[in-house]
C-alpha cells in the first residue's frame, strides 16, 4: 500500500485548511431541511391538510421538476421532498472541495512539493476523497440527529441523511475523475459541474415524464440524483439505492485513481493545446487581461443561468395551473417562499433567488484578484506602468458587471420560456429582464463587502463568501422559521422590489447602490495604500 | 542625476520580523550592481519597496530621481522588473505574456524580442502551465530585456536556468552594459555571475548593509592568507592586531591577515628572515561566506572604511 503512504497526514492538512469552510457547508445543508419541519408542520398541522397539499403537489409539473416526485403525505416525507434541492447542493460542495484539493493543488505547484516528501502517488487523491466522504458522513449525522430531535422517525431520518451523503460521494468521485482529464482546475470544475447539471436535467426529464403515465422515463435512470430519490426517506427507507450509489461512487473513485497513473503530474489526459506565438492587438491593458482570465467563468455562469432560467420560466405556467386547481392553496404557497401561489410571486421569488446566486459569482470574481495577488501574478502587472486602481478595476469590472450579464441571461431566458408558454413573449421578456436586473444593487452590496475585505483585511478576503451564504440562509428559511424582521433586513435582498409582483421602487435601489459604492470605495482606498503582495 | 537608486536608512517590519533594519544602497547610473545577501536578508523586500509595492516604515528611497511610492506608475514606464519566482497565467502563451507586459510598460522592441527568443531558445507558443521553471523565468527575462527602459530590477533572475542559458543571460546583460545608459540591479546567489557582470556590489545581512564597493575593493577589505618559511622564530606574531588563525610548525607559519595589518605583519616576517613566501588573496566564496556568516557586530570593527558612506541624495 505504498501508493497510499502519507494519506492520513494529508487528510489532517485538508481538515485544517477547511476548518471553516466545510463546517459552514455542512451546517447550512443540514439546517435548511431541519428548518422545514417546523414550517411545514405549522402550515399543515392535520393529516388531512397534509394530504391535500401532497395531492396537489405530486401532480404539479413545476414542483415535481424542482423537488422530485412525492410519494406520501407524512410530515417526514413532505420535508424530505421539499428538501429535494439539498442533494444537488451537497454534490456541488463535494465537487468544489475535491477539485480544490486535487487539481487546484497541482496547478499551484504545492502538490509537487508534497510529492517529493514521503507521500504515495495516490495519497493526495485518496486524502481529498476521504475528507469529503467523511464530511458526507458528518452531514448525514447532523441531519439525522436534527430530524430525530424534531420528533421525526429515526429510520427515515438516517435514510434522509444517507441520501445527502451518498449524493455527495458520487459527485466527489465524478470530480476526482474530471480532475484527471484536463490540465487545469477551471476546466475540471466545469466538467464536474456540467455532469451535476446534466444529472439534474435528466432527473427532471425522468420525473416529469412519469407524471403522465406513472412510469419514470429511462432518462431518469441514468441520473444519480434520481437513484437517491428511490431511497424514499420516511416512506420505504430503502437501503439498496444507498448501496447502489455508494458502490458507483467507489467505482468512480477507483477509476479516477487508475486514470491518474496514466498521466503525468500537472498534465491532463486530454492533450494541451499550443497558444499564439504573439499577443493579439487587443491584449494590451489590465482590462484585456482580466477579460482573458474571467471570460471562462463568465460564460459558465451565463450558460448555467440561461439553462436554469429556461427551466424555471417554463415551470411558471404550472404554478398557474396549481392556483387554478386549488385557489385556497395560494396563500399557503406564498408563505412557503420558494414557489409562491401567484405566478408573479413565483417569478419574483425566482428572480430573487437568481440574484442571491449571482452574488456568489460576484464574490468569486472578486476573489480572483486576491488569487492573482497571492500567486505573484499581480506583481508582474503592477511592476509595469499599470496603477493599482487600473489593475483592480479590471477585475472589478467583472465582479460588478459580470453579475449584470448573467442576470440578464437568466431574465431573458425566463421571460422567453414563460412568454412562449403563455403567448406573450415580448411582454414577459421585458418584465423578467427588469425583475432580474433590479437584483443588481443587492448583488453589488455583497461584492462591495468582499472588495472592502480585500482592501482592508486581505488575508480574510475569503470570508466574503459568508455574505451570500448568510443571505441565502435568510432568504430560504428566514421567513419560514419566523426570524425577526431586523434580521431579515440585514440581507440586502430583503429590500429589493419584488418585480414583477410589486411595483418598482427607486429608493431602496438607490440606497443599496450607495451602500455598495461606499463599501467598494473603502476597499479601493485601502488597497491603494497597503503593501503588496500580502501573502 | 548620477545615482539611479539611492536608499538610506530603510526600515521595514512585518509584524515581529524586522525585514529591513536601516538598509543603505546606492546604484550609480549605468552600472550593473550586484545585490547579495543570505536567504531572508531583505533583498526582495528592498526591491519591492523600490517598485512602490510596499511602503517603508522609515528611511529614504529614491529611484530614477522620483519617489518610488508616489510616482510608481510614471517610474515603471522607465524600468523593467523580473521577480525571482515567475508565475504565469495558465491560459496565456509565453508570447502573449511577453507582449502584454511589454505593452503595459509602454512599448517593446520587436526586433530585440525575436532576437532574445532565439537566444534563449524559448518557444513562445506554449501556455503558462506547460513551461518548466527555467522557461517561465526566460519569459519574464525576454519581456524585461526587450523593453526600452533605463533600469532593470532583476531579483534572482537566473534561478532555474541551465548553464547555457545562464551564459545567454550574461551576454544579454553585457550588451546592456555596453550601451552605457542602462542601469541594472541584480540580486543573485550565483557568485560567478556577480563576478562576471557586476561593476559594484552591495552585501546585506539581516536587513542591513554590511559592505559596498567594487569587487577589488571588497577583496582589499578581507583577509589574505600568508604562508612563509622563516629563518628564525617569529615571536610576537600571534599578538599582532589583524592576525588570525595562526599556525606555526617547524619554521613555517601560516595565517590570515586583515588587509590593513598586512604591512606591519610583513615587516615582522622579514625581520625574522623570509626563505619563501606565498600570499593568496581571498576567493570570492571566502569573501561572501565571511560576510554571510559573521555576526554584524564583529564585522563592523574589522572594516573601517568599508561603507561607501551612502550619501542620501534627496
Ligand atoms: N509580506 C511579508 N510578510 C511577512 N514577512 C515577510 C514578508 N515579506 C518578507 N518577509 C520576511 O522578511 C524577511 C526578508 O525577506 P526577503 O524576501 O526580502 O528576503 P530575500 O533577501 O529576498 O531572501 P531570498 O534570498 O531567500 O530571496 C524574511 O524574514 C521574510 O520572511
Ligand atoms: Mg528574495
Amino acid at each position: 500500500m505504498t501508493a497510499l503512504t502519507g494519506t492520513w497526514g494529508l487528510v489532517r492538512l485538508i481538515l485544517r485548511r477547511d476548518r471553516v469552510l466545510t463546517p459552514l457547508w455542512v451546517l447550512v445543508l443540514g439546517l435548511v431541511p431541519i428548518s422545514y419541519v417546523a414550517s411545514i408542520d405549522g402550515l399543515f398541522p392535520s393529516a388531512a391538510a397534509r394530504q391535500q397539499y401532497a395531492d396537489l403537489s405530486a401532480h404539479n409539473a413545476g414542483f415535481v421538476a424542482l423537488y422530485g416526485r412525492l410519494h406520501g403525505s407524512s410530515l417526514g416525507e413532505l420535508v424530505a421532498w421539499r428538501g429535494g434541492f439539498i442533494p444537488v447542493m451537497a454534490g456541488l460542495f463535494c465537487i468544489l472541495t475535491v477539485i480544490r484539493h486535487t487539481r487546484a493543488e497541482e496547478d499551484s505547484g504545492r502538490r509537487e512539493l508534497l510529492g517529493s516528501a514521503v507521500v504515495g502517488r495516490h495519497a493526495p487523491l485518496a486524502a481529498a476523497l476521504v475528507s469529503v466522504f467523511a464530511a458526507g458522513l458528518v452531514l448525514c449525522a447532523v441531519l439525522a440527529l436534527g430530524m430525530i430531535g424534531q420528533g421525526l422517525p429515526a429510520a427515515g431520518s438516517w435514510a434522509f441523511g444517507a441520501e445527502l451523503a451518498v449524493t455527495g460521494w458520487v459527485f466527489a468521485a465524478v470530480a476526482a475523475m474530471a480532475a484527471q482529464l484536463t490540465a487545469g482546475a477551471g476546466s475540471a470544475r466545469a466538467i464536474a459541474i456540467g455532469a451535476l447539471a446534466a444529472a439534474y436535467v435528466l432527473r427532471i426529464v425522468g420525473d416529469v415524464g412519469a407524471l403522465d403515465d406513472g412510469t419514470p422515463s429511462w432518462a431518469g435512470r441514468l441520473s444519480p440524483l434520481e437513484w437517491v430519490t428511490w431511497i424514499r426517506p420516511y416512506g420505504e427507507d430503502a437501503w439498496w439505492p444507498v448501496a447502489l450509489t455508494a458502490g458507483v461512487a467507489v467505482a468512480l473513485a477507483l477509476g479516477a485513481a487508475a486514470l491518474s497513473t496514466r498521466r503525468d503530474l500537472g498534465a491532463g489526459l486530454l492533450p494541451p493545446r499550443l497558444g499564439r506565438p504573439a499577443a493579439g492587438p487587443a491584449l494590451r491593458s489590465p482590462l484585456a487581461l482580466a477579460w482573458r482570465l474571467h471570460r471562462g467563468l463568465l460564460a459558465g455562469w451565463a450558460a448555467g443561468f440561461a439553462v436554469l432560467g429556461v427551466v424555471l420560466g417554463y415551470l411558471a405556467a404550472s404554478v398557474a395551473d396549481l392556483v387554478r386547481d386549488a385557489p385556497q392553496m395560494a396563500d399557503v404557497f406564498a408563505r412557503l417562499g420558494g414557489a409562491a401561489g401567484l405566478v408573479d410571486d413565483y417569478l419574483a421569488a425566482t428572480t430573487n433567488l437568481f440574484g442571491l446566486i449571482a452574488s456568489a459569482y460576484a464574490v468569486q470574481a472578486t476573489l480572483r484578484a486576491r488569487a492573482e495577488e497571492t500567486s505573484g501574478r499581480a506583481e508582474a502587472v503592477l511592476g509595469t506602468a499599470v496603477g493599482r486602481l487600473r489593475w483592480l478595476g479590471g477585475h472589478l469590472a467583472f465582479s460588478l458587471l459580470g453579475p449584470a450579464a448573467v442576470l440578464a441571461a437568466a431574465g431573458l431566458a425566463m421571460g422567453l420560456a414563460h412568454g412562449l408558454n403563455t403567448g406573450e413573449a415580448a411582454r414577459q421578456t421585458s418584465r423578467l429582464l427588469a425583475a432580474a436586473l433590479v437584483q443588481l444593487p443587492a448583488v453589488w452590496v455583497l461584492a462591495g463587502v468582499t472588495v472592502a475585505l480585500y482592501g482592508l483585511l486581505p488575508r480574510l478576503t475569503a470570508l466574503g463568501w459568508g455574505a451570500p451564504v448568510f443571505c441565502l440562509l435568510i432568504g430560504m428559511v428566514g421567513a419560514a422559521i419566523g426570524l425577526d424582521q431586523w434580521v431579515l433586513d440585514v440581507s440586502p435582498f430583503t429590500h429589493v422590489p419584488r418585480l414583477p409582483a410589486d411595483r418598482f421602487g427607486v429608493v431602496p435601489l438607490a440606497s443599496l447602490s450607495a451602500i455598495a459604492a461606499a463599501l467598494t470605495a473603502a476597499g479601493l482606498a485601502a488597497f491603494r495604500r497597503r503593501d503588496l503582495p500580502i501573502p | 542625476m548620477t545615482d539611479a537608486i539611492s536608499v538610506a536608512g530603510l526600515v521595514k517590519t512585518f509584524g515581529p520580523t524586522k525585514a529591513l533594519d536601516g538598509l543603505d544602497l546606492v546604484v550609480r547610473t549605468g552600472e550593473v550592481h550586484g545585490f547579495l545577501g543570505p536567504n531572508g536578508a531583505g533583498k526582495s523586500t528592498t526591491i519591492r519597496i523600490l517598485l512602490g509595492m510596499m511602503r517603508a516604515d522609515a528611511g529614504v528611497a529614491r529611484l530614477l530621481g522620483g519617489d518610488p511610492w508616489a510616482d510608481a506608475t510614471a517610474l515603471h514606464r522607465r524600468l523593467a522588473y523580473v521577480p525571482g519566482d515567475v508565475v504565469l497565467w495558465p491560459g496565456l502563451s509565453g508570447g502573449e505574456v511577453i507582449d502584454l507586459l511589454g505593452r503595459m510598460r509602454g512599448g517593446l522592441n520587436k526586433r530585440r524580442r525575436t532576437e532574445l527568443l532565439e537566444r534563449f531558445d524559448l518557444d513562445p507558443r506554449k501556455k503558462g502551465r506547460a513551461y518548466s521553471k527555467g522557461n517561465r523565468q526566460k519569459v519574464a527575462l525576454v519581456a524585461a530585456l526587450a523593453s526600452d527602459v533605463e533600469l532593470l530590477l532583476l531579483d534572482e533572475p537566473t534561478s532555474g536556468l541551465d548553464p547555457l542559458m545562464e551564459e545567454a543571460f550574461r551576454e544579454a546583460v553585457r550588451e546592456e552594459q555596453r550601451r552605457g545608459d542602462r542601469t541594472v540591479l541584480l540580486s543573485s546567489h550565483i557568485l560567478s555571475e556577480v563576478e562576471a557582470l557586476c561593476d559594484r556590489v552591495t552585501i546585506i545581512r539581516d536587513g542591513r548593509t554590511v559592505e559596498t564597493g567594487t569587487l577589488t575593493e571588497l577583496r582589499h577589505l578581507t583577509r589574505t592568507t600568508i604562508e612563509a618559511e622563516l629563518a628564525g622564530p617569529a615571536d610576537g606574531l600571534a599578538a599582532m592586531p589583524g592576525v588570525h588563525d595562526l599556525l606555526v610548525r617547524d619554521g613555517r607559519v601560516r595565517f590570515d591577515i586583515d588587509a590593513a595589518a598586512l604591512d606591519p605583519a610583513l615587516r615582522h616576517l622579514t625581520a625574522a628572515g623570509v626563505r619563501s613566501l606565498v600570499s593568496r588573496p581571498p576567493t570570492l566564496e571566502e569573501l561572501f561566506l565571511r560576510h554571510y556568516s559573521s555576526t554584524p557586530a564583529a564585522h563592523d570593527s574589522s572594516q573601517p572604511a568599508a561603507q561607501d558612506a551612502p550619501e542620501a541624495t534627496r
